[in-house]
């Protein structure tokens, strides 16, 4: 209660790095972001499994599109450390999906193009692009004329191809930041079942931000529930339903329980007073 | 209150007006298109049947006005072989000379200040100063530098024109949706792939509308240097040339003639521009 908080950004001691257990991927120790003084997140420790579909959830402004981008190096970090597989950031191959896929993909190219991009970036051979293009639009069941521009397509085959576009290279960890929340039912419906099934068939290791709890259980292993700021991790769910997960296993107990118990987690957390009050009205997404 | 309520009595009828006039409206739509179409020209109609009347009527003195198809055939005449034709292709080519000549310098220094906005901000100043300044302010000045010769006019249109470049370039870029730079960042993009592959192509737009304001402007400029500096021909010269003669036919010929090159050329750059920017406002 009494903490007081000096706006400048004290360096924490020296702690000698403790792995994660067994199977984690991404490992983050002690990671700290201030927003104009105030921190966001202090001394911040997760362990991110490898293998897995992790969904984040937490109150509105606890940063969680925050943490996937800096995790994603996106946004820079003020202290901490993070690390894939005991590797940095700029040794490992990611792949991030925005909400907003139309400032994401580049109207400038041809939406094969798009896809290719990560791939050329790569120094990839004009064989190989083709031939990784071509496994993309097979496993994805392209039906729509990938020759067009990025606008002349729907949403909901933009956001598609900038889900392509991540994978291409074979990213070991996927980011996803509210990836549905600008589509509507039947093109989040048929997005969900494309990620699941990626997730079937590569085994790649997924963070979801979400804003929809039902989104967000769906398709996890665990689900990440979020204090409000200055976040910590309020709690873990292990949501273990086996896949492929249907529209039956929404009707399920093992998911009504776990969506239940998240609501439950979510909703203390909101109705606790914050820990400390930011000047004016800083508003995170 | 009857006040107030007896304006409503008398509107009333007025909706029934229409319905009346209803009947022939199945006839509307098939004339629409041939009448839409026709729309661009009843301007342009209407004002030579004004100009015609006026000169007719004597309102203003011949000596000032030409009736419009005297003009007009002047001004064909002139340009079909005539000593206009010579003008027009003078100032047709110091304005492109200026504009080519702020293009290849305005974009990319442009882009390059705007992709870093602190060399942008320690220079912005001086940009939107002489920006704001007239540059045919700044005639005398490049009299100074250049002397009365043909660079001079070239060069002072290419300085205007190569401003409005510079700042709708740098502004491209500084308005560039975050994002998509986000987006290569995340993909492993370095600095100067991200330069080449989204920020030029984001300030495309932006740099547009630079380069159709500047060749606005060269051409703006090209003129009334022709018509200042001492010029023995260009637009600008005949314009002032024929006018202290009283040649008004010639003059109104040249003027008209210089306002169609203007029109063209900013067509020319929208036709461009919706080629290569293709997805701008989607």
């Amino acid at each position: 209660m009494s903490v007081v908080i000096s706006p400048k950004v004290d360096l924490p001691p020296e702690t000698p790095f403790v792995p994660g257990p067994p199977g984690t991927h991404i490992t983050i120790r002690g990671l700290t972001k201030y927003f104009a003084g105030w921190p966001l997140y202090e001394n911040f420790d997760l362990d991110i499994p490898k293998h897995q579909i992790v969904s984040v959830f937490g109150p509105n402004g606890c940063g969680k599109s925050t943490l996937i981008n800096m995790i994603a190096g996106l946004i820079p970090i003020d202290a901490g450390e993070i690390l894939f597989d005991g590797k940095s950031l700029a040794q490992t191959k990611i792949g991030y999906v925005f909400q907003n896929y139309r400032d994401a993909m580049f109207p400038w190219l041809r939406t094969i193009d798009n896809i290719a991009y990560p791939l050329k970036l790569e120094g990839k051979s004009k064989a190989e692009i083709k031939r990784r293009v071509d496994e993309l639009v097979a496993s994805f069941d392209v039906k729509f004329d990938l020759m067009r521009y990025p606008y002349e397509l729907s949403g909901g085959q933009q956001q598609t191809a900038s889900i392509m576009r991540a994978l291409a290279p074979g990213p070991e960890v996927l980011f996803l930041d509210e990836p549905f929340s600008a589509l509507d039912f039947e093109m989040t419906l048929f997005i969900r079942e494309k990620l699941q099934q990626v997730f079937l068939q590569t085994g790649t290791t997924m963070v979801l931000v979400s804003h929809d709890l039902e989104e967000a259980v769906y398709l996890a292993d665990q689900i990440l529930l979020l204090t409000k700021r200055p976040t910590a991790v309020a709690d873990i769910l292990h949501y273990q339903d086996p896949r492929p997960r249907t529209v039956e296993t929404l009707s399920q107990p093992g998911f009504i329980a776990a969506k239940k118990l998240s609501m439950e987690i979510f909703q203390r957390e909101v109705r606790k007073p914050a820990r400390m009050q930011a000047p004016g009205s800083l508003t995170l997404s | 209150m009857n006040e107030t309520i007896a304006p409503a009595v008398t509107v009333a009828p007025k909706p029934a007006a229409p319905a009346s006039t209803a009947a022939p409206a199945p006839k509307a739509p098939r004339k629409a298109p041939a009448l839409g179409r026709l729309l661009p020209i009843v301007g342009p109609i209407a004002l030579f049947v004004i100009w015609d009347l006026v000169v007719r009527a004597g309102w203003i003195k011949a000596i000032l006005l030409p009736p419009p198809e005297a003009t007009l055939m002047a001004m064909f005449k002139g340009l079909a072989g005539g000593p206009l034709l010579l003008d027009f292709t003078v100032t047709v080519i110091r304005t492109l000379e200026a504009f080519v000549i702020a293009a290849v310098l305005g974009l990319p220094i442009g882009v390059l200040l705007g992709s870093n906005e602190r060399a942008y901000r320690s220079v912005e100043f001086l940009i939107d100063f002489f920006r704001s300044t007239p540059s045919s302010a700044l005639i005398p000045l490049f009299l100074l530098i250049f002397g009365v010769s043909d660079i001079n006019k070239v060069a002072i249109a290419a300085f205007g024109a190569f401003l409005i470049v510079l700042f709708n370039s740098a502004y491209g870029v500084l308005n560039a949706r975050k994002q998509r730079v986000m987006a290569a960042k995340v993909m492993g993009a370095s600095r100067w792939r991200i330069f080449c592959d989204v920020l030029i192509w984001e300030s495309l737009q932006a740099s547009f509308v630079g380069l159709r304001s500047a060749v606005s402007m060269a051409l703006v400029i090209v003129i009334v240097a022709e018509m200042f500096i001492g010029s023995e021909n260009g637009l600008g010269h005949r314009i002032i040339d024929t006018q202290q003669v009283l040649n008004v036919r010639e003059m109104y010929a040249a003027i008209l003639s210089a306002g169609a090159l203007g029109y063209a050329l900013n067509v020319v750059f929208i036709v461009i521009e919706k080629r290569i920017v293709h997805w701008s406002g989607r």
